[in-house]
């Protein structure tokens, strides 16, 4: 069973994806359910880590968070560009120290910093576990090293390991 | 009236979004480095994705979704691609 | 604009509102990249248009469509996801690379290259007992 449906999750985003952009009929059920699970044995040969979820409930919880924080940042960053040179900004490069080691839970973190405008993601250093970040408004790096690591890295920690 | 309202806020967002891909062709030609150049490329897809969206609401047709999806897709090859490039100087390694 | 002649006055007042805030983010985004200094400031003005830029556009035409024929269309969803998915790879690339020539430059305003430098640091002190024993051996 696990074999012939290797991803169950990506199986049906691939059915839905496939639906929505042709249409909803049964002979579009048919052929993009061959087409997902075709897709997923492809997937299966690849041989990527296996995500291991601890805590679904958090993950939810996590993604409220994030739009939360994108939506906040929008209007945050909106305010600095419009109102030019006028207020005194500083922005900067700060390293962190992360205690998360799961490649996934990495890849969710970097995604999250990407996506909320204010932050960027530079680089990840494996050694040393320490990550790189452009912070657009760097008034006080403990804010922002205290909004990394008790709001998302917390969280990450808890539904991975 | 909702056909006004519809009309009016169709064309201010077709001018918006047609100013901003003029500011991101200007960072894409004043450069001054290739990153930027890249960057500018990059919210100058994004741009015209959205522009082409919004052009399928003024005409009402479902089919320039599907042209912006692939103007999205060319993008982010296009991107990743030159971001690649700059990285070491070689696409193909 | 003929086929929107019967469209609900309140809906078409949502559809407005979302394409104005999403136009507008864009446009506030796109003249963020025009104007700011330098480029690390500037990689942050385009996640504006690319965020709830977005996101607003994709559910004004979602509604705007859905009212349009009756039914729930919501294909444009996908764009969100893929806008969502590719702008993280592209910028953390974009940034990589922009580092990587910042730093191979020389240019003092980039933090230095970390890894390969402490690596070097634990090999000289892995290497010093070695020396001595070299600068030792040479002396005799």
């Amino acid at each position: 069973m696990s074999q012939l449906f290797p991803y169950p999750l990506l199986i049906i985003f691939l059915i839905i994806m496939w639906l929505l952009l042709t249409s909803f009929s049964l002979g579009q059920i048919i052929v993009g359910t061959v087409i997902a699970l075709v897709a997923a044995q492809g997937m299966a040969a690849l041989q990527p880590a296996k995500p291991r979820l601890k805590r679904w409930d958090l993950l939810l919880k996590l993604i409220g968070i994030v739009l939360y924080d994108i939506a906040r940042s929008n209007i945050a960053v909106t305010r600095i560009i419009l109102q030019g040179n006028k207020r005194k900004r500083k922005s900067g490069f700060m390293t962190i120290p992360l205690n998360l080691r799961d490649p996934i839970g990495l890849t969710i973190l970097a995604v999250i910093i990407t996506s909320t405008p204010g932050t960027a993601w530079l680089g990840y250093n494996f050694a040393q576990g320490t990550l790189l970040l452009h912070v657009f408004d760097l008034v006080d790096e403990a804010v922002w090293l205290d909004l990394i690591k008790n709001r998302y890295e917390y969280f990450l920690l808890e539904i991975f390991e | 009236m909702s056909a006004t309202i519809l009309f009016w806020a169709i064309t201010f967002a077709q001018i918006m979004l047609t100013i901003a891909m003029v500011l991101a062709l200007t960072r894409m030609i004043k450069g001054p480095r290739a990153q930027d150049r890249v960057l500018g490329l990059d919210t100058l897809y994004v741009n015209s994705m959205l522009l082409i969206l919004v052009f399928g609401i003024r005409t009402g047709n479902t089919l320039y979704f599907e042209v912006s999806l692939i103007i999205g897709i060319l993008g982010f090859v296009a991107t990743v691609a030159l971001a690649k490039f700059l990285m070491r100087g070689e696409v193909i390694e | 604009m003929n086929h929107v002649a019967d469209f609900p006055l309140w809906m078409a007042w949502f559809v407005a509102a979302f394409l104005i805030i999403g136009a507008g983010l864009t446009l506030i985004g796109s003249f963020g990249l025009y104007r700011l200094r330098s480029f690390y400031d500037r990689i942050h003005a385009p996640t504006l248009g690319t965020s709830w830029g977005t996101a607003a556009i994709v559910l004004a035409s979602i509604i705007y469509f859905s009212v349009l024929q009756s039914r729930p269309v919501f294909h444009e969803i996908l764009i969100g996801i893929f806008v969502t998915i590719t702008t993280p790879v592209t910028f953390m690339l974009l940034g990589r690379a922009a580092l990587y020539r910042d730093r191979s430059e020389k240019n003092p305003e980039v933090p230095a290259m970390d890894s390969p430098k402490s690596i070097l640091d634990e090999l000289k002190l892995m290497d010093k007992p070695e020396s001595v024993y070299l600068e030792s051996g040479e002396r005799e």
